[in-house]
């Protein structure tokens, strides 16, 4: 069942900045994503959990068009994904920012040279504008001035990933994609980043979609969470995935981690 | 080619007003202060004279969008006016967007750092010089570790892994018959037609072979062979073993207990210095093939008669000259593509700089020994 009335291209009209219908994925005979709709809406920020193997990261690689879905459409911004053409599809890609799981900082770049990449290929800026705000986005990511001129295999981890994150935010994106931001951080790092990303939310009104694990994340920052589980989606607030009957998700949120996280 | 004010069109484009009364300065600013507006506020933010005012007052009641760049050039001239000894004694802008300002304000306080600038030229041939030096004294101290391990490795104590080097036999000799036979074969028939060409003058024709026999086999077959393989299998070591550095795969073997110059490197050159020699063999078979059949369509010399004065022409010396270099080349192409491999580091960019550098002094080091003998035969009389 497709949508396709005419007046449906435009996205000013609804709240739905992504939606996805009746989207299947699989990998040789191995479905993973069986036939799911979802829609994420203007503002909130969605956590994606879901088992090893559930299809996260695909599903997150489907919606930014880096795979192609079997069978339904996925529509960013009110355009279809899969078969947009070039123009529109760099239309969209200037409208959202990926932060990949290692950060995906371009090696032979410094950090400063990565978060103007962006910046260079979309916008005519002067060098000096660049300059400052490259330091201006780095600063909103937590990470210390001459942090700029250094090299990404001279940093840790987790500031790797606060690089990316500065990158993906270098044009000030509507949506925001994060593929376990947290993973990897020490409990400390991970709850600032959690600080960092509500602050950032707030501030410049994004939309998130982020794929993580990490309970207290998703406790702190997200409106909804979709869970995947048995090639399906199921999409509500905490409380209300609480009360759901599935085992997967019942052993997600009520397992000892979940409830240590939720009842603190 | 789309810009970005192609996608999000601005009908009331950024402004701002100045107005100096008396000793007040009045900033006013409305409209879209964002990212696309940026590069054409920026320059005009940079000219503004703000050395007369001592009070200030800044008034963005006006502003409709306001993102982190458009906040950035306000807040930048907010800070450039108390620079400048103003006093700015009001400050407004629409309320939603003062978590985004207040959040720049506290966190961006540092001037922008500069980038370092670049080193004297002697500091850098110095380091240049040192750089290499060390590298040559690594690679010393690698030849012998490697030298001493492939004795034990021989030797009673331990055994060699069976099932890696005979998959390296396979990947770096059999798998390279193709490639190798076809340049040979072309070299031969480049050889021949040249050596014709120039024979024919003297009406020597005949010793086109003499010239072939002679020159493939002591000097071509061996070379093309080995910068073959230099290009084929030297890079492949770099990478296959730069990119298990980037894994972490060889701290993880280090941790188990293997030793990686037994796993990884003694396979790797044993295969090698078996395959090449049987691959120069055939690169020579290829390439007098080339070379009678250039001489039978360019010279109509037929291959019995090719065959016959090709006798004559080389003796089992020649051939032996030719083979012995092969595997010493090989150990070396091997030796440095495991060593230049091994010195990775944990990120992408290094492994294709490190192949890069390991299929250059791989072909160097190979030339460079090919001469030395060359020397020293000479010296020998051979």
């Amino acid at each position: 069942m497709k949508l396709s009335e005419p007046g449906q291209t435009n996205d000013a009209s609804d709240d739905a900045v992504i939606s996805a219908q009746g989207v299947v994925n699989g990998f040789g005979n191995r479905i993973i994503h069986d036939h799911i709709d979802f829609e994420v809406r203007r503002g909130e920020v969605m956590g994606v959990v879901g088992g090893s193997g559930s299809g996260k990261s695909v599903l997150l690689r489907t919606i930014i068009g880096l795979n192609r879905p079997r069978e339904g459409s996925i529509k960013v911004f009110g355009q279809t994904v899969d078969d947009a053409d070039n123009t529109s599809m760099r239309a969209l890609q200037m409208r959202w920012g990926v932060l990949f799981q290692e950060g995906a900082l371009f090696s032979s770049q410094t950090i400063a040279e990565n978060i103007q990449v962006p910046l260079r290929e979309y916008t005519q800026m002067s060098q000096s504008l660049m300059n400052e705000i490259a330091s201006l986005k780095l600063s909103m990511v937590g990470l210390p001035e001459d942090t700029a001129w250094k090299y990404p295999s001279e940093l840790s981890g987790g500031m790797k990933k606060r690089a990316g994150l500065a990158r993906a935010l270098a044009l000030d994106p509507e949506l925001l994609f994060l593929d376990e931001p947290t993973a990897g951080l020490d409990p400390i790092s991970a709850s600032n980043f959690d600080v960092l990303l509500r602050d950032l939310q707030k501030s410049l009104g994004l939309t998130v979609f982020m794929v993580t694990h990490d309970i207290d994340t998703l406790r702190a920052t997200t409106d909804r969470i979709a869970v995947l589980v048995d090639k399906k989606i199921k999409i509500g607030t905490i409380a209300e995935l609480r009360k759901d009957d599935n085992p997967w998700i019942k052993e997600y949120f009520s397992g000892t981690r979940g409830r240590a996280a939720l009842d603190s | 080619m789309v810009t970005l004010s192609d996608v999000r069109p601005v009908e009331e484009r950024a402004w701002f007003k100045t107005e100096q009364r008396k000793n007040v300065f009045h900033f006013v600013v409305g409209g879209d202060w964002t990212l696309p507006e940026a590069p054409r506020l920026d320059p005009k933010l940079r000219a503004l004279d703000l050395s007369k005012a001592t009070e200030a007052e800044i008034d963005g009641r006006g502003l409709e969008k306001l993102d982190s760049a458009g906040a950035w050039l306000l807040l930048r001239t907010k800070r450039a006016l108390e620079g400048a000894g103003a006093n700015v004694r009001s400050f407004v802008i629409p309320e939603n967007y003062g978590p985004l300002f207040g959040t720049l304000e506290r966190e961006h306080n540092a001037p922008p750092t500069r980038e370092p600038v670049d080193q004297p030229f002697l500091y850098r041939l110095g380091r240049g010089f040192m750089e290499t030096m060390s590298q040559g004294y690594q690679m010393l101290g690698y030849l012998g570790r490697v030298t001493v391990e492939t004795v034990q490795t021989i030797g009673p104590q331990k055994k060699l892994r069976w099932k890696a080097f005979i998959h390296q036999v396979e990947e770096t000799g059999i798998n390279a018959l193709p490639i190798v036979g076809l340049l040979s074969f072309l070299i031969g028939v480049v050889l021949a037609y040249q050596g014709a060409d120039q024979l024919r003058r003297f009406g020597a024709e005949i010793f086109t072979i003499n010239l072939l026999g002679v020159s493939i086999l002591r000097e071509v077959g061996g070379l093309i062979t080995a910068i073959i393989i230099a290009g084929r299998s030297g890079s492949a070591f770099t990478a296959q073993i730069g990119t298990m550095r980037v894994n972490e795969e060889i701290d993880a073997m280090q941790t188990i207990g293997l030793n990686t110059v037994d796993v990884l490197v003694i396979p790797r050159v044993a295969g090698l210095v078996v395959a090449l020699p049987f691959l120069t063999f055939y690169a020579d078979v290829m390439a007098m093939l080339g070379g009678a059949m250039m001489c039978y369509f360019d010279l109509g010399i037929t291959f019995p008669v090719f065959l016959r004065q090709l006798q004559g022409a080389i003796t089992m010396e020649t051939f032996l000259v030719g083979m012995v270099k092969a595997p010493v080349f090989a150990f070396v192409i091997a030796l440095v593509g495991c060593f230049e491999g091994l010195k990775v580091e944990r990120n992408a960019e290094s492994v294709g700089r490190l192949t890069t550098r390991s299929v250059v002094e791989s072909v160097f080091f190979v030339i460079v020994i090919d001469a030395g003998f060359s020397v020293m035969f000479s010296i020998l009389g051979i």
